[in-house]
């Protein structure tokens, strides 16, 4: 079995799940509480990693990230290089990738907080801010639990994106589902195997925690 | 000319030592909206100075998004609203204070404790802003107050409803707030832990003198409570006073409500008693009296009276001792089952319909021709005007 790949992965699950903590919640604030009403044409964009094809969206961040497009070349100029096949890009692609799997059970939750609760909150004196971090974000938990345990086990196993934006760099942007997919290239079925049913049994554990918490059916997809 | 503002906590000097100087609620307000499918309007004015005023009205009135619209919890189209003169919302100047800076106390119908917190710290919730030890303090103070003190470290699941309408009281009055909103806080306890709550409440108002909105469907509790009635109907408030003064006075729109009624007779108002509340009337070509509420009704006059199957008792041996003021003889003339429940039919000068479950009829072996006693009690009988 390849442990450096384990270990990236391991790095970019972790990595890709934190950092959707920070940018889903916001998101999912807005969509839960917004009433905006376009608010469907955010949420459609939100969960369009889905149902899109990973090679779709990993073409497309890689030619964002890309030296062609405003952004690669902003990138470049700051830093010497593009974030194209780094570990960096991977990130952001995963982030894109996984957004979908945090934000939708954040929402849900949040959307299940008795909203008299929240205005109880209100007249008791509190900022919406402090409304959300004392009583709609406690009350959230099993929905948090979930949102990021998917969107780690989600980037655990993608294989389309990484393929696309990272290519297959050992100790940069070689995942295990790419050294799965290499091991069967090279007819090498037991080491195939092996890295495969690790990655099963992640991924029945992620679950377990997840329908443990929520003690009821979570259904992967969009909401309602 | 813009009036400078000022902070109505500088006002708020408790009555006796001040003499003069109360919070007084002024609403002014024009809403519509759509309740339910239908169109809604709500068109208020009013002013509540300290003490309970009831706010009176059936369900749909209107009664929740008045309070919402005080508490800042939806906005009104046009109007004014302002405790003395601490400006909540006022269209024209296009004031609108958030929620959380009115210091208004609502205690929502089903009372919206935070489920994740204990008894203390819901009630500390309002006091995050005050350092440790006084926000300690006033929560032990104010516990105490609502003899809840021994329940802080529980759970709102873990106490009792009573408890946790008094939580749901402290945790509204510990801020200090300038007003306390109640919307119907109370409609599922018994009426003993009922008053011994209010009595708190009203301990606890006689030292801040704030004025206090109680809504309320229920007629016994204006009765029980309030010193004032607002009574709401569809959007307009169509009557101000006192319990017995508003709630007594027979309505034409009242009419409606006699449906569902099975026993409706004409009475003549034979007499008055305004310091009991209630009065005597005699249903019409027949000598039997009733005692019922009082309204507001000459002597002499024609009345319709109406009393439900189901809140009549029936007797077979002659009942004493009893609190219910009609006790009326008369003679079973049938009994006819619909389904689980028997109607009886009483000959007792005019024909009354009872209503028993089976076991109560095969209990007292009720048969036509025996003799029986009919129990009403007094607010059992309700009045409206003949038309």
């Amino acid at each position: 079995m390849d442990w450096q790949a384990f270990w990236l992965t391991i790095r970019l699950a972790v990595l890709v799940a934190a950092v959707l903590v920070f940018l889903g919640l916001p998101i999912a604030y807005w969509t839960a509480y917004s009433r905006w009403r376009w608010k469907f044409l955010a949420e459609a964009v939100v969960a369009l990693p889905i149902v899109l094809p990973p090679t779709v969206l990993g073409f497309y961040v890689l030619v964002a990230l890309g030296s062609r497009s405003p952004l690669g070349r902003f990138w470049q100029v700051l830093t010497g290089h593009t974030l194209a096949f780094t570990f960096g890009g991977l990130v952001i692609g995963s982030i894109i990738y996984s957004l979908p799997f945090a934000v939708q059970p954040f929402a849900a939750s949040f959307a299940l907080v008795d909203p008299r609760l929240i205005a109880a909150s209100a007249t008791l004196g509190a900022s919406k801010l402090q409304t959300f971090v004392r009583v709609i974000l406690p009350l959230s938990l099993p929905g948090l639990v979930t949102g990021v345990a998917l969107s780690f086990a989600h980037t655990m196993g993608e294989f389309g994106v990484v393929l696309m934006v990272g290519g297959n760099i050992p100790g940069v942007t070689r995942t295990v589902s790419i050294d799965i997919y290499d091991q069967v290239q090279a007819l090498n079925y037991a080491a195939a195997n092996q890295t495969a049913l690790v990655l099963l049994a992640i991924s029945f554990a992620v679950l377990s925690l997840v329908y443990g918490v929520n003690r009821k059916a979570w259904t992967v997809g969009p909401r309602k | 000319m813009i009036q400078p503002r000022k902070d109505s906590s500088d006002l708020r000097v408790p009555l006796a030592a001040d003499g003069g100087l109360q919070d007084v609620l002024t609403v002014q307000l024009h809403k519509r909206f759509s309740n339910a499918g239908r169109d809604f309007t709500l068109d208020i004015l009013f002013t509540i100075i300290p003490g309970i005023t009831i706010l009176f009205g059936p369900s749909g009135a209107g009664k929740t998004t008045l309070l919402d619209c005080v508490a800042g919890l939806t906005p009104p189209d046009s109007g004014k609203i302002a405790v003395s003169n601490r400006v909540f919302f006022d269209h024209v100047r296009r004031t609108n204070l958030p929620v959380q800076n009115r210091n208004v106390g609502y205690v929502f119908q089903d009372l919206a404790l935070f489920p994740h917190l204990t008894v203390g710290e819901n009630v500390e919730y309002g006091l995050a802003g005050v350092d440790r030890l006084k926000r300690q303090k006033k929560r032990d103070a104010i516990l105490e107050s609502f003899r809840i003190a021994h329940l802080h470290r529980r759970k709102p699941r873990e106490i009792s409803g009573g408890e946790r309408q008094r939580v749901a009281l402290a945790r509204a009055l510990v801020t200090d707030p300038c007003v306390l909103l109640l919307d119907e806080p109370m409609a599922a306890l018994d009426a003993a832990t009922k008053s011994k709550i209010i009595d708190d409440l009203r301990v606890w108002n006689a030292a801040h003198a704030i004025p206090i909105v109680y809504v309320t469907h229920n007629r016994e509790e204006v009765f029980a409570l309030g010193d004032r009635v607002l009574v709401l109907e569809n959007g307009r408030i169509i009557a101000d006073g006192t319990p017995h003064g508003v709630m007594a006075a027979p309505r034409q729109e009242s009419l409606a409500q006699l449906i569902g009624f099975e026993n409706i007779f004409h009475a003549v108002v034979a007499a008055a008693h305004e310091d009991r509340g209630t009065m005597t009337c005699r249903i019409a070509d027949s000598n039997v009296e009733l005692e019922t509420p009082l309204v507001r009704a000459e002597t002499g006059s024609t009345l319709l009276v109406g009393i439900r199957a189901g809140d009549i008792l029936l007797a077979t041996v002659q009942p004493s001792g009893l609190s219910a003021r009609n006790i009326i003889p008369g003679r079973v003339l049938s009994l006819e089952q619909r389904d689980v429940i028997v109607a009886v039919r009483v000959n007792c000068g005019v024909e009354m319909e009872v209503q028993l479950t089976l076991a109560a009829r095969d209990a007292l072996q009720l048969q036509p021709d025996r003799a029986v006693w009919l129990i009403v009690k007094t607010h059992s009988c309700h009045l409206m005007m003949a038309t």
